[in-house]
């Protein structure tokens, strides 16, 4: 064999997988498709983000923090081996409000996750308008106040995305574009997978192709019902530095544009960029900060990220094949650190920890009510 | 570096570089008449303040980007020079300023 883990899928998580195995001496291949990709690696927001995540399932926030918690150390190192800087910054988020009810509505959405069995107890503050002007002085009148976490952060999500690959070439992982695969067969103790390119071999197989999990994973026994989610982003001419956290939906990248986003549709694989959301983005973004009235869009853009039925990742072996893992969620920025980390030395052992079965796809399998 | 067209128009603007008293023709863009004027850097870039100049004289390329009358990243290729414009090398990053 020519490989001892194949994986599918050079996007964040794909790559991350890859980097994590290699780390640990596996001979790592990776098959990837080619620049036409629905890449959401390319298009993603780049947060870090901890303060809102896991309403439902409350590992799902101890899986986030745990991430964010070890992200300092995982750009540290890929600065190390590659002398590429993702810029990392850690200097808290905000979630800020434009109303009264919305500040409320927040608030106890914070009050009601962290309240769940198990929930880990992500630090906040609820700051009103005075507060959160302190720590941003731009904020507009319309703001009432804010989600302030410390533990959220962002990156250059695109620097990670090519450091990643530099690391990964340096650590010897044989990477193929082109590469789309039609078959995944379990044989001889390991699996044959095929394209119109050719045949691989590998003792193992990790399923790391986003979108494309929906397909490759019945074909070894594994479910992954993942499908698009369009999101919107705009993008700012370059300016000085003046945003020193990012929001949720705003952020100052560390070349100077600002990004505005998080809007969520679903409209298949559509990416045309629509002019009643970008609009709504931008309104609400200027209502936050107003010194972003006279800026430039310069860019605008469009992608179909991963989601599955509840939104949380799906991470699983297959029981008929074992060796086959599928690996695939939404926040492949946030969870970089894990998915390197954690989940891959958990496949290089060949078994993943039993507090990652809560995200087996076998979740989705409750027989439907009525 | 560059000598103008036989036929271009005769009127004669005037304008500032950096303080610089200049002038140029009606109908040139800001970048063409920095050209005109012998100056081929109007700007640093905000990443390692390089010294940049007008490119692709078509939109494109945000290499000519200059603050005009006192608005930055203004693209000069697309700006049509009008009498008395001040123009000013746009160095870094333009700053974002409440309006």
């Amino acid at each position: 064999m020519e490989a001892d883990v194949t994986v599918i899928g050079g996007g964040l998580v794909g790559s991350c997988m890859a980097y994590g195995l290699a780390r640990l001496g596996a001979r790592v291949l990776v098959l990837d498709e080619g620049d036409v990709a629905r890449r959401a690696s390319r298009a993603n927001f780049a947060l870090v983000w901890v303060q809102s995540k896991g309403m439902g399932m409350p590992q799902y926030s101890a899986w986030s923090y745990a991430s964010s918690e070890g992200w300092a150390g995982f750009a540290a190192d890929i600065r190390d081996e590659t002398g590429i800087d993702v810029v990392h910054q850690r200097p808290g988020g905000f979630a800020l409000c434009l109303s009264d009810d919305e500040m409320e509505a927040r608030r106890r959405y914070i009050e009601r996750l962290q309240a769940q069995p198990g929930a880990p107890a992500i630090p906040y503050e609820v700051l009103d308008h005075a507060g959160t002007k302190r720590m941003l002085p731009d904020i507009g009148p319309d703001v009432v106040g804010a989600i302030y976490s410390p533990a959220d952060g962002h990156v250059n999500s695109l620097k990670l995305f090519r450091a990643l690959h530099v690391a990964n070439q340096r650590r010897g992982v044989t990477y193929r574009p082109e590469s789309v695969v039609d078959s995944i067969e379990a044989r001889d103790g390991g699996f044959r997978i095929t394209g119109a390119w050719g045949e691989a071999r590998s003792a193992r197989v990790v399923l790391a192709a986003g979108l494309g999990n929906a397909r490759l994973a019945p074909m070894v026994g594994l479910d992954a019902p993942v499908i698009p989610s369009k999101g919107q982003v705009l993008v700012t001419e370059k300016v000085a530095p003046f945003l020193h956290y990012p929001m949720g939906t705003v952020r100052q990248t560390d070349e100077g544009g600002v990004m505005m986003g998080d809007s969520q549709e679903d409209a298949g694989f559509d990416t045309v960029v629509t002019n009643p959301v970008i609009s709504v983005m931008a309104e609400r973004a200027m209502r936050m900060f107003p010194l972003l009235r006279d800026l430039n869009v310069v860019r605008t853009w469009s992608a179909s990220r991963v989601m599955s039925p509840d939104g949380f990742p799906i991470y699983a072996q297959s029981r008929t094949a074992p060796g086959a893992f599928v690996v695939t969620c939404h926040s492949g920025v946030t969870l970089a650190a894990a998915h390197a980390l954690v989940l891959a030395p958990q496949v290089q052992a060949g078994a993943l920890a039993d507090e990652l079965s809560c995200f087996s796809g076998t979740r989705f399998h409750v027989p439907q009510a009525a | 570096m560059f000598r103008r067209l036989p036929d271009s128009p005769a009127e004669t603007l005037r304008f500032t570089f950096d303080g610089a008293a200049l002038t140029a023709r009606r109908g040139d863009t800001v970048a063409s008449a920095l050209l005109a004027n012998g100056i081929a850097s109007c700007r640093t870039t905000p990443a390692k303040g390089t010294p940049r100049g007008p490119y692709c004289l078509m939109g494109v390329c945000f290499e000519c980007l200059v603050t005009i009358d006192g608005t930055g990243n203004r693209q000069g290729c697309l700006v049509a020079l009008e009498e008395g414009m001040r123009v000013e090398t746009q160095a870094g990053a333009r700053r974002a300023v409440a309006p």
